[in-house]
């Protein structure tokens, strides 16, 4: 198995004046600060106590984690455990399903994302996502796609779309290979590329994190390693939380990673820990492909 | 099969035989029963066309392509010219459009994305009971309810607000081309509205659930991931609901008026190919009268039959697309 | 750069306004629906009495009468065009769904939507020259034939839709247990799918019967009963039109009743024929 990078190397990124890189441990009862100024650790997202319901069956039981700011969170689990639902739940997606329900606290750098006077409209420009298929919009060119969010945001000036268009291409590692033919139909990419797309365009909003759910599972293993590389680059200035039922790749990407088991979280750590000496049994058990 | 006697000693041999050769005559002549019935759909496609054909023969000599230019239809002189029937054809099917597909289109939209779940099924019967009100009753309706209405409250405001353009001065009647184009609205909302639903109904999820994750509001959505995306299949719809709208007939009757020239505003009276037909074939006293008539139905199913292979070529085209994305 | 959402409540507004709008749509779509069997009600139930089913009009201006011979009319013609209409139908279904070669097939299929939409009025003039030019004059004959007319490609494609249906299992079963192909169809197959093939018959009755203008100038219409099938023939529609069109108040009065009755049946046909199919073949919603 590969491990990822240890905690102790993120915080050699380099940071803006906005928000500290914390070596806060990745244990439930870290206090989030109320201003980002002040000297403690604000994580990108703290949870506390979430549970979902849809209709009357509970999905997720409870889970209470921080993701630390500008570090790639992997959630793993078997099929079924909760965890697309626990992504959804910090952009505030699942309500799209009328059944669902929510209790407990999600703050996005210190603000309840589930207050009264939030918009989830403003959530999700915060909190990006990509999906597990990737999903651009085809009757738009590629370059539409890319800044189809600014344009809602109601960016006009063609000079900053199209430095911002070049700016999220480049930095979702596909500028070169779409430079030329940025009129050219979306759908024209690869299945890779086009998922390359779809980062570009999540990433050109400027949100504060990305979550991504299983972004490399219907990839071939090249395209596979592009994602995961690119993840890797993009953790300089993103928090990035990935669901993934690819262990290796968890373990490869990662720094620190939940597991889920039945709605519940199991076990939360640094991914080197997770791996080599997982606290929990059942986390042990999966870790080594006892079963899941 | 041979007849000879078998060395088996299994009796049922011999009914066996004898169920076969039976068996074969039963099939191949249900067989042949049954593909009599399907040609029917070829018979009924050559006699229409053969009979369209034969009754306007005579018109068609006579007149050639004039009849399509000529403004007059003069039984008493002879001189029939089809140019008021298309026009009005046209006019009041362009105007069922205009109201229509706006009206369905938003409908479809709200059945799809917009309303409680629970009410969807319901609401989409109740639309689709419309379409079981015969043409008659609409007719009765629109000549006894909607026209005063329309001549007491909808008119006049469109005569003030509007009657700087020619098309909407003159003399109000009540009936008219206008009066044709909206109950020929109402006729084809049904269609539009469950034909656009189906299209709309299979733009894939993925695509609402991207533009949400960019932020965008519930109507950014439909605009971005759902509209755009479902426009050729929405086009597809209108153009079925034009195809409806050419070939109506017993309401636009009842309500255009029935002249045979063409208006110079759009309250004025009309008519149309389907309404003209139905009448005068009744008094066609003379035989060119009669084959001009005919003419007049032989350029009404024409259109209508290209129209609606259109349709199906689009709505077909976009359907198979989405099933064959999804798979 | 920020991007912030500063146009924000702009856009919140705009999309509360739009999905109002569609929501106006939808109620502006039911609205009509809402008022025709309003009115229905208001004028024509007034006008239902015992003379109105049993009687035959009586001449403008003259009060009472009744629309005896047209309601029998319409069910007279609707029973002759589909003893035509009906068993050619379900044969070419047969045909479509079990026998044939795939791109003759396509074709069939592909024209028969054609004629779904050729314009009603078209195939009365098919029929008038058919029979009433032959005849010399209008029938209940022409009539019926001109509804067949349209009956046949309706119910071709209805019953086909319904027996593609039928899980390919039983045609196996039925030919493994020595069937020959046609018993397996008309014993086991047609059977099967009978609930929604009579579903389609049935609103295709409730589709003709509602149909005018192929009785123009094919049935032409009866001040009188019917005496037999070559005479012209008085029905529903073609009395609720001429009533409407008429400048008598009585008369008018008379065919909204006309389209009380004419309304009822098809609704009645198509709300029993809902209740019915929402047993085994509910199609995929």
């Amino acid at each position: 198995m590969n491990f990822a990078m240890t905690p102790e190397e993120t915080k050699t990124a380099p940071r803006s004046p906005a928000e500290n890189a914390g070596t806060s441990a990745p244990q439930p009862q870290t206090k989030p600060a109320a201003t980002p100024a002040a000297s403690t650790a604000v994580p990108a997202l703290s949870v506390k106590n979430l549970s979902v319901f849809f209709g009357k069956h509970q999905v997720l039981k409870s889970v209470s984690l921080n993701v630390e700011a500008r570090a790639v969170t992997a959630i793993i689990g078997p099929s079924g455990c909760g965890k697309s639902t626990f992504l959804r739940s910090l952009n505030r997606m699942h309500e799209l399903v009328s059944t669902s329900r929510v209790e407990g606290d999600i703050r996005l750098f210190g603000e309840d994302i589930y207050s009264r006077g939030v918009e989830p409209v403003i959530v999700r420009r915060r909190v990006g996502m990509v999906f597990q298929k990737s999903n651009p919009f085809p009757t738009m060119s590629i370059g539409e796609n890319v800044v189809v969010g600014l344009r809602l945001n109601g960016v006009r000036n063609r000079a900053l779309l199209a430095e911002q268009m070049e700016k999220s291409l480049r930095m979702a590692a596909l500028w070169d290979e779409v430079k030329d033919r940025l009129n050219a139909p979306a759908i024209s990419l690869s299945g890779g590329q086009q998922q390359r797309l779809c980062i570009a365009r999540a990433l050109a909003v400027q949100p504060e994190v990305l979550l991504m759910d299983e972004p490399a599972s219907a990839l071939d293993p090249l395209a596979t390693s592009k994602i995961e590389d690119l993840i890797r680059e993009l953790r300089k200035d993103y928090t990035i939380v990935i669901v993934t039922h690819n262990m290796q790749q968890a373990a490869r990407a990662s720094d620190y990673t939940a597991f889920f088991y039945m709605g519940e979280l199991v076990e939360f750590g640094p991914t080197a820990q997770i791996f080599t000496s997982p606290k929990q049994k059942r986390t042990e058990d999966y870790v080594t492909g006892r079963f899941g | 099969m041979s007849t000879e006697v078998a060395t088996t000693p299994v009796s049922p041999a011999p009914t066996a035989h004898r169920q076969g050769s039976g068996t074969r005559v039963g099939d191949t002549v249900f067989h042949m029963v049954c593909l009599a019935a399907a040609l029917a759909v070829a018979v009924l496609l050559a006699l229409v066309l053969w009979q369209l054909f034969k009754g306007s023969n005579l018109a068609l000599k006579q007149f050639g392509w004039k009849f399509f230019t000529g403004k007059e239809w003069n039984p008493v002189t002879g001189e029939f010219g089809a140019l008021p029937f298309i026009f009005g054809t046209i006019v009041s099917s362009t105007l069922a459009l205009l109201i229509a597909v706006p009206l369905g289109v938003g409908t479809a939209i709200y059945l799809t994305d917009l309303a409680p779940v629970k009410l969807r099924q319901p609401m989409t019967s109740l639309i689709e009971m419309l379409a079981a009100v015969p043409s008659v009753v609409w007719g009765l309706w629109a000549l006894f309810v909607l026209i005063p209405i329309l001549r007491a409250s909808v008119y006049p405001v469109l005569k003030h607000w509007f009657g700087f353009l020619p098309i909407f001065q003159g003399p109000i009647y009540g009936i008219g081309l206008l009066t044709s184009g909206v109950i020929l609205a109402i006729m084809i909302l049904p269609i539009i509205t469950s034909v656009s639903r189906e299209v709309l109904r299979s733009v894939p999820n993925l695509q609402r659930e991207a533009a949400y994750a960019l932020g965008a509001t519930r109507w950014e959505v439909t605009r971005i991931a759902v509209l755009s995306y479902a426009r050729r299949g929405l086009f597809g719809a209108s153009v079925l609901g034009l195809g409806r709208a050419i070939g109506e007939t017993m309401a636009v009757t009842m309500v255009i008026g029935n002249t045979r020239y063409i208006g110079p505003t759009l309250f004025h009276p009309a008519t149309t190919l389907a309404s003209g037909i139905a009448n005068e074939f009744t008094e066609a006293t003379t035989d060119i009268y009669l084959s001009s008539l005919f003419e007049l139905g032989l350029v009404l199913l024409g259109v209508t039959v290209l129209v609606n292979i259109l349709a199906q070529v689009m709505v077909r085209a976009f359907t198979t697309a989405e099933a064959r994305r999804v798979a | 750069m920020n991007v912030t959402s500063g146009n924000h409540k702009f856009r919140k507004a705009k999309s509360l306004a739009m999905n109002g709008l569609c929501i106006a749509c939808a109620v502006l779509v039911i609205l009509p629906l809402g008022m025709i069997l309003f009115y229905l009600v208001q004028k024509g139930a007034s006008s239902l009495n015992r003379a109105f089913f049993t009687g035959i009009p009586k001449p403008a201006g003259m009060p009472g009468g009744g629309m005896g011979n047209a309601i029998l009319g319409t069910l007279e013609l609707v029973a002759l065009a589909s003893c035509i209409g009906v068993p050619i139908g379900i044969l070419g279904g047969v045909y479509l769904s079990e026998y044939g070669g795939e791109r003759m097939n396509t074709w069939i299929r592909f024209w028969a939507d054609v004629l779904n939409g050729v314009p009603s009025i078209v195939w009365g003039m098919v029929a008038y020259t058919l029979v009433v030019l032959p005849m010399k004059h209008f029938s209940a004959w022409a009539g019926a034939l001109a509804l067949a007319f349209i009956m046949i490609p309706l119910v071709l494609r209805t019953t086909e839709e319904v027996l593609v249906l039928v899980p390919r299992s039983y045609r196996e079963a039925a030919l493994a247990l020595g069937l020959p192909q046609w018993k397996a169809i008309v014993r086991i197959i047609l059977p099967t799918a009978m609930r929604g093939i009579i579903t389609g018959v049935l609103l295709a009755m409730g589709r003709i019967a509602g149909e005018t203008a192929p009785l123009l100038f094919t049935a032409f219409g009866n001040t009188n009963w019917s005496h037999h099938l070559g005479e012209p023939i008085a029905a529903l529609p073609l009395q609720i039109f001429s009533y409407a069109t008429a400048p008598a108040d009585d008369w008018n009065r008379q065919a909204w009743a006309g389209a009380l009755v004419l309304v009822a049946m098809t609704f009645c046909l198509s709300l029993s024929v809902r209740l019915f199919s929402a047993g085994r073949f509910q199609k995929n919603t």
